[in-house]
């Protein structure tokens, strides 16, 4: 009859999931989704370049704005790779301290998380109180770093600001509170039917398919596969660390709902560990202004699963080139797979299921023949 | 239902959010702000203009003429000039309400022996508002 079997339906770049630019184009048969293109590059920042223009110093303030939440963890990384090439070691007392600062981070940013989905699930009395306890964790930043969100506590050759007892007391009372909290919306998302409903058997992704597709973070652990780099490849303090890498077999929203509450309390328990164990001492040492020569590849586990930096000097001031690969980047042939054969009213709670940051990743657009198409490049060149 | 008994229970505390521009609230101690320069103990030797990573910090002139100008709307906050300053000489306050809508009321100049204007006055104090 001249029509075709299957309609495409745009969704975005207006805010598809999250509140963040990206587009993804479905290809519908009725209510059911047979194939979706994403295509990234809406907030691409040049931030890489920026980096290759700036002293490693002031890098260390890029790498903070890569994402507004993982700032630890993408701060920890850089001051990791530019250490190394430095050959700078760190204090035992500011591995300790970066170790507390990137768990609190992953409880702002899981708690964060939980009251999204919730929000997606149509939930959204728990997106209130999720957010109201997380503003316990941002006012904790707040004391110890002196700002809320960008923290600027990590720097090369240790940490700015020292924990002092005082401040370590306040945290342990912080952590008394929100467990009670974690346990809270373990027991709501387990027994809430709505919640159940909505997440259960949604955005089903196979532990092969996870695995073959490189999905990283709780999307992974979400499938079953116990992968942490906070394990496999431990860095700053987590080799002294006692914690369990969670995971849960149900591959679905809720799975991945599981993993992060189950994280959140592990997070806790870390705290607690490094607290009680924070060796004495100093906590930085000053760092040169010039690398050596060298090319170092640095890791480690965002909120959002593996973030990964690369940095190659020449031996002056500045990286000669600076590569960063952040998690949602790497979740995103993954979620493309959880996206076919769903429904179209699951769309929205599935995507915002990978906790997607789409501005941190957004750092190439290929350009062909002029027209910008936002293809991922092989793994590679990636 | 835990959510009902969380609800109740909410119902007996104060709200979450405060009345914002009758209620300010409270920074605690450490809050990087927006930095103040005290001209009184600057020796001019331009440390904090090279350690500003955004470039907001600049040196005008040269001599006993020299003034320092800072950039709030290149600012980032990030205390970098406060720790390297050999003299201490440069604060951060408590202001936090430093949005505004002109970037050219965005640049304050400081100089050695007394405050000048330049396009705007100088902060002084932590209590002033921050409208640019
Ligand atoms: S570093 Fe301190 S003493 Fe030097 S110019 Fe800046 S404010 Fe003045
Ligand atoms: S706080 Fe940071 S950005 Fe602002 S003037 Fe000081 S060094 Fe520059």
């Amino acid at each position: 009859m001249g029509y075709a079997s299957t309609v495409k339906m745009p969704f975005g770049p207006q805010h598809p999931a999250l509140k963040e630019p990206e587009h993804f184009l479905f290809e519908l048969d009725g209510d059911t989704v047979v194939g979706v293109t994403p295509r990234i590059g809406y907030v691409h920042r040049g931030i890489e370049k920026a980096l290759e223009l700036s002293t490693y110093g002031h890098g260390l303030y890029l790498a903070e704005r890569i994402c507004g939440i993982c700032t630890v963890a993408h701060t920890c990384c850089y001051t990791q790779a530019i250490e190394e090439l430095m050959g700078i070691e760190v204090p035992p007392r500011a591995k300790y301290i970066r170790t507390i600062m990137s768990e609190l981070e992953r409880l702002h940013s899981h708690s964060l998380w939980v009251g999204l989905v919730a929000h997606e699930a149509g939930f959204d009395t728990l997106f209130m109180y999720a957010w109201r306890d997380r503003e316990a964790i941002l006012s904790l930043f707040q004391e110890i770093t002196g700002g809320r969100v960008l923290h600027a506590i990590n720097t090369l050759g240790g940490v700015r600001r020292d924990i002092s007892p005082e401040l370590a007391d306040k945290i342990r009372c912080t952590m008394e509170y929100f467990e009670g909290r974690v346990k809270d919306y373990r027991r709501i998302i387990r027994t809430e039917p709505t919640f159940l409903k909505r997440t259960r058997d949604v955005g089903v992704l196979k532990p092969s398919d996870a695995a073959k597709l490189d999905a990283v973070g709780p999307t992974l652990r979400g499938s079953g596969i116990k992968e942490d780099v906070r394990r496999d490849d431990p860095y700053i303090a987590y080799d002294e660390m006692p914690f369990n890498v969670i995971s849960s077999d149900g591959c679905d929203v809720f799975a991945r709902t599981e993993v992060r509450v189950e994280e959140m309390m592990e997070s806790i328990g870390i705290i607690r560990y490094a607290l009680d164990r924070m060796p004495a001492g100093v906590f930085r040492v000053r760092a040169p202004r010039n690398a050596p020569a060298g090319e170092c590849v640095s890791r480690v586990e965002a909120p959002r699963g593996e973030d990964m930096h690369f940095a190659r000097s020449d031996g002056t001031a500045k990286p000669e080139r600076y590569k960063v690969r952040a998690p949602t980047l790497a979740n995103i042939p993954a979620l493309c797979r959880m996206l076919v054969g769903i429904h179209v009213a699951d769309i929205p709670i599935i995507l915002a299921g990978i906790d997607p940051c789409f501005s941190c990743m957004d750092r190439m657009v290929v350009v062909r023949g002029g027209r910008a198409s936002g293809t991922l490049q092989s793994k590679r060149d990636v | 239902m835990s959510i009902a008994g969380e609800a109740l229970k909410q119902l007996r505390r104060r709200p979450c959010t405060i009345r914002y521009p009758v209620e300010k609230a409270k920074v605690p101690n450490g809050f990087r702000g927006m930095p103040v320069w005290d001209m009184q103990k600057c020796i001019l030797c331009v440390l904090c203009q090279n350690a500003c990573p955004p470039g907001a910090i600049r040196l005008i002139g040269k001599g006993p003429d020299a003034e320092i100008e800072y950039l709030l709307d290149r600012c980032i906050f990030c205390e970098e000039c406060a720790e390297v300053c050999p003299k201490r000489a440069i604060a951060m306050s408590h202001r936090f309400e430093l949005a505004g809508f002109d970037r050219s009321k965005m640049a304050f100049r400081f100089r050695k022996d007394r405050q000048v204007q330049g396009q705007h006055d100088a902060p002084k104090t932590s209590d002033s508002t921050g409208k640019g």
